[in-house]
């Protein structure tokens, strides 16, 4: 009943935070000097890209879709952050080279320089994914076919930008991300808010309803008088907004950019949500949860580290950690149901 | 027109055509301030389209006028908001997901900026106060875990809320096919205080004591036309079901007591070690109601049961195979993407075979024989089962278990939402699938389908506290039962 302190329910939204906790004490206990303000820097660092990607997934999770291409499009993002947010146009290696071969003349205009270029882009990236959202809905498309599709977009637009590694960071960007804020480290700062944010914007806000609500029963939002065709707009948008994020400070972590930077991402980010008690259909969804669910994956790798498993290892394991809390939320479900 | 007052909707000679049917040929009809219409008809009549045409979910030809202004072209669901029609659909129109205050809100776009979320839940906690006393929701509870019953009692009270538009037309579909007759009486006592303050209400219903006691007046419909409309007090039950275009058939008072049989029993339940605790058990060819309001705990018996037939279970004996009829069709019966060919051999892929691989003319042959013997309207078991009225889902349902090698059927509430037609074609069945040895086990919330049952088992609160023969079985007997420890 309402009153007992450890009901089914409870425990099942307390679960992504006790398997977090769990991971923390066991990482601090193999190794106590992680528990320090460099180690948590240190170890969290990469959970603020994949905590972002996450919430994009969560989006589209939302409406009962699945996005595959977030990887590749985090990976497009971080190659037009490294080069033509950073120099404009004329940041591109294969401006570069036309330079070099003395095909363009050394100074460029404004034009071909200015970071507006790589703002512009970064703008038609959320666009496609809006559109994407329409033509899912027009069409009464899988998303995953669709998505997948744009993977290979989304990879092939990376590898024109940017054919091998390179490029650098814009400076304010690399200087966030590696923002030195007294007593508590950056990541846990941002994790935080970005966790805050997606949860007031999906969660508290009134059209926030009428979203989740149309992974619920979409029939109900339509009779209702809402349009559908806007909220996948507007999910799939949002989707492409976090996404963007992802990318941005992922490049501004790595300060140089690679089309096949974030291709692990896509699973990451499933797995992310649904670690942190989302499901694949129906709307139920928690933004706090997830950005729990992209910080415990990313510990998983330190933990790993920690226990001195190869990285050959590495993904595989991540892989059981997953399924061992799965299984305890499987187990928590059945122990609802009994009662 | 009888009254110089506008309707608040009228429709004149309107059609609706879903490609080659017709379902709405040409229909008249004038929804006034302060009368309840009772809208009866076979399933298939046209109620549910004619239904979504008043709220708005699709367009029509013909004439339709909202307070005497023609809209025809324009309607919509927000035309049809913003002038205060409301509608409560048969298959519940709630987002499981959400809770019941972010419900209230998906209705009412006006329900927005800080505080949303408090004032959307005192608004439908209000609205839920008025119309179903002491009903123990509250705004916080995710839809998804209520009972049935508390979800459409939800639905129901949230198409009367009332923020920006006044609710004037309400329109409800089968409001009380969840419900038990202690919250359908709530709920009808309210539609004529609504009634009375001035506002409309259709109610569609396949109880038609409901339809006669409730409203003011009764429009028949039959194969998308209005065949019949009149005061409700010239109509008796008879008359109406005569109306619909089935033949009045009295129930062949099978009043006799049974022999109660004996030797082993089909499926046996040990009773509740507490005192007084009843077994429940079920012979051979017997028919056995399981009684008392609605949500006490009989699904929940039924499930046990068809989990104690595969699964060992200390306390539950069953010997042969069993089925289960689903009530919740949408959740737990039909396969949506499937034929209707498909959806009835799939229990019984096991004798369809020919080595490995489904044999593809025993399927088509079985689905083609159950067609006929239990009418199942369609012009090809190949189609889609989504292309059938609930009525028929629900038959291809029975044609699933019937079908089956199963001795002992469950039936949980099969006949919710089902025309009376179709009901006495199903219980005939059940009869005679009875008398052919085979065991039903069937929950149900309508007296008049507990007078097929051998003998009947009242549930209050998860526990058996009455088991009545059907020689003891009156109404009165189910309610005292059910209602016992209240009085």
């Amino acid at each position: 009943m309402t009153g007992s302190a450890l009901s089914p329910r409870l425990l099942r939204s307390l679960l992504p935070a006790l398997s977090l906790a769990a991971l923390l004490i066991a990482i601090f206990w193999l190794q106590p000097r992680a528990m320090s303000y460099v180690g948590f820097n240190l170890m969290l660092n990469l959970a603020i890209p994949i905590a972002l990607a996450t919430i994009a997934q969560m989006c589209v999770i939302t409406v009962n879709d699945l996005d595959l291409s977030i990887g590749t499009y985090v990976g497009f993002v971080a190659c037009v952050g490294a080069t033509l947010l950073s120099g404009g146009v004329g940041a591109l290696p294969l401006v570069k080279d036309l330079q070099a071969s003395g095909t363009l003349p050394t100074d460029l205009p404004w034009l071909l320089t200015t970071p507006l270029a790589g703002i512009l882009v970064l703008a038609l990236g959320i666009v496609v994914y809006a559109l994407l959202g329409a033509l899912i809905y027009w069409r009464d498309l899988p998303s995953i076919v669709v998505t997948l599709g744009m993977s290979f977009v989304w990879l092939g637009l990376s590898v024109v930008i940017l054919p091998v590694p390179g490029g650098a960071a814009p400076g304010w960007i690399r200087s966030l991300m590696t923002l030195k804020p007294p007593f508590i480290p950056f990541p846990i700062i941002a994790a935080a808010v970005i966790a805050i944010f997606a949860h007031i914007l999906i969660m508290r806000t009134s059209y926030g309803a009428v979203l989740r609500g149309a992974g619920g029963n979409p029939r109900a939002i339509e009779r209702a008088g809402w349009s559908l065709l806007k909220v996948k707009v507007a999910m799939f948008a949002l989707a492409g907004f976090f996404g963007m994020l992802a990318g941005l400070s992922l490049v501004g972590l790595t300060t140089s950019g690679d089309a096949n930077i974030a291709l692990r991402y896509t699973l990451l980010s499933i797995a992310g949500v649904i670690l942190g008690g989302g499901e694949f259909v129906g709307g139920r969804i928690s933004p706090v949860g997830a950005v729990i669910g992209a910080a415990t994956l990313t510990l998983a790798g330190s933990f790993l580290s920690f226990l001195r498993i190869p990285p050959d290892w590495q993904i595989g394991a991540q892989g059981a950690i997953l399924i061992i809390v799965l299984a305890l939320r499987a187990l928590i479900d059945h122990a609802e149901k009994r009662r | 027109m009888s009254r110089a007052e506008v309707p608040i909707i009228s429709l004149d000679g309107v059609v609706k055509s879903f490609g080659a049917v017709r379902a709405l040929q040409g229909v008249d009809l004038a929804c006034r301030k302060g009368e309840c219409i009772g809208l009866v008809g076979h399933n298939g009549a046209g109620k549910s389209t004619l239904m979504n045409l008043l709220a708005g979910v699709f367009s029509a030809e013909g004439r339709i006028a909202l307070d005497g202004v023609d809209t025809a072209d324009r309607y919509s669901v927000a035309v049809a908001q913003a002038h205060g029609i409301r509608c409560v659909f048969q298959e519940l129109s709630l987002c499981p997901n959400l809770t019941v205050a972010e419900n209230a809100r998906i209705m009412h776009a006006s329900l927005k900026g800080i505080g949303w979320r408090k004032r959307a839940g005192a608004l439908i906690i209000a609205q839920l106060d008025l119309v179903f006393p002491g009903h123990g929701i509250s705004a916080g509870d995710v839809v998804g875990d209520l009972p049935i019953a508390r979800r459409q009692m939800v639905e129901i009270a949230r198409a009367f809320t009332v923020t920006a538009a006044a609710a004037r037309l309400v329109i409800l579909d089968e409001p009380t096919s969840s419900l038990d007759a202690h919250q359908a009486g709530q709920l009808l006592a309210f539609v004529r205080r609504f009634v009375a303050e001035g506002g409309c209400v259709v109610l569609i219903s396949h109880l038609l004591g409901e339809i006669l006691s409730t409203a003011d007046r009764v429009v028949v419909m039959k194969d998308g036309r209005v065949v019949a409309e009149r005061p409700a007090a010239e109509f008796t039950r008879a008359s109406l079901v005569a109306a619909m275009g089935t033949v009045a058939r009295e129930e062949a008072g099978r009043g006799e007591a049974t022999v109660r049989r004996s030797g082993s029993p089909r499926v046996r339940v040990a009773a509740e070690r507490r005192a007084g605790g009843i077994e429940f058990t079920a012979h051979q060819g017997e028919i056995v109601g399981l009684a008392g309001l609605g949500g006490q705990g009989q699904s929940e018996m039924l499930v046990r049961i068809f989990d104690a037939a595969r699964r060992a279970d200390r306390d539950i004996d069953v010997s042969g195979g069993v089925a289960l009829v689903a009530g919740d069709r949408q959740t737990d019966g039909v396969f949506p993407l499937w034929s209707i060919a498909e959806n009835i051999t799939i229990a019984s892929l096991a004798r369809l075979r020919r080595g490995f691989l489904i044999d593809r003319a025993k399927t088509s042959a079985m689905a083609e024989t159950w067609k006929a013997r239990i009418a199942i309207r369609t012009p090809d078991v190949d189609n889609p089962i989504l292309s059938l009225s609930g009525g028929n889902q629900q038959k291809a349902l029975f044609a699933r278990a019937l079908g089956s090698t199963a001795e002992t059927v469950l039936m949980d509430d099969p006949m919710r939402g089902v025309d009376i037609g179709t009901k006495q074609e199903v219980y005939d069945m059940i009869r005679s699938e009875a008398a052919g040895g085979r065991t039903f086990l069937w929950y149900t919330t309508e007296m008049d389908e507990l007078r097929h049952c051998d003998h009947v088992y009242v549930f209050r609160d998860q526990h058996i506290v009455a088991d009545l023969s059907r020689g003891e079985l009156t109404e009165e007997k189910i309610l005292h039962a059910s209602f016992a420890e209240v009085a």
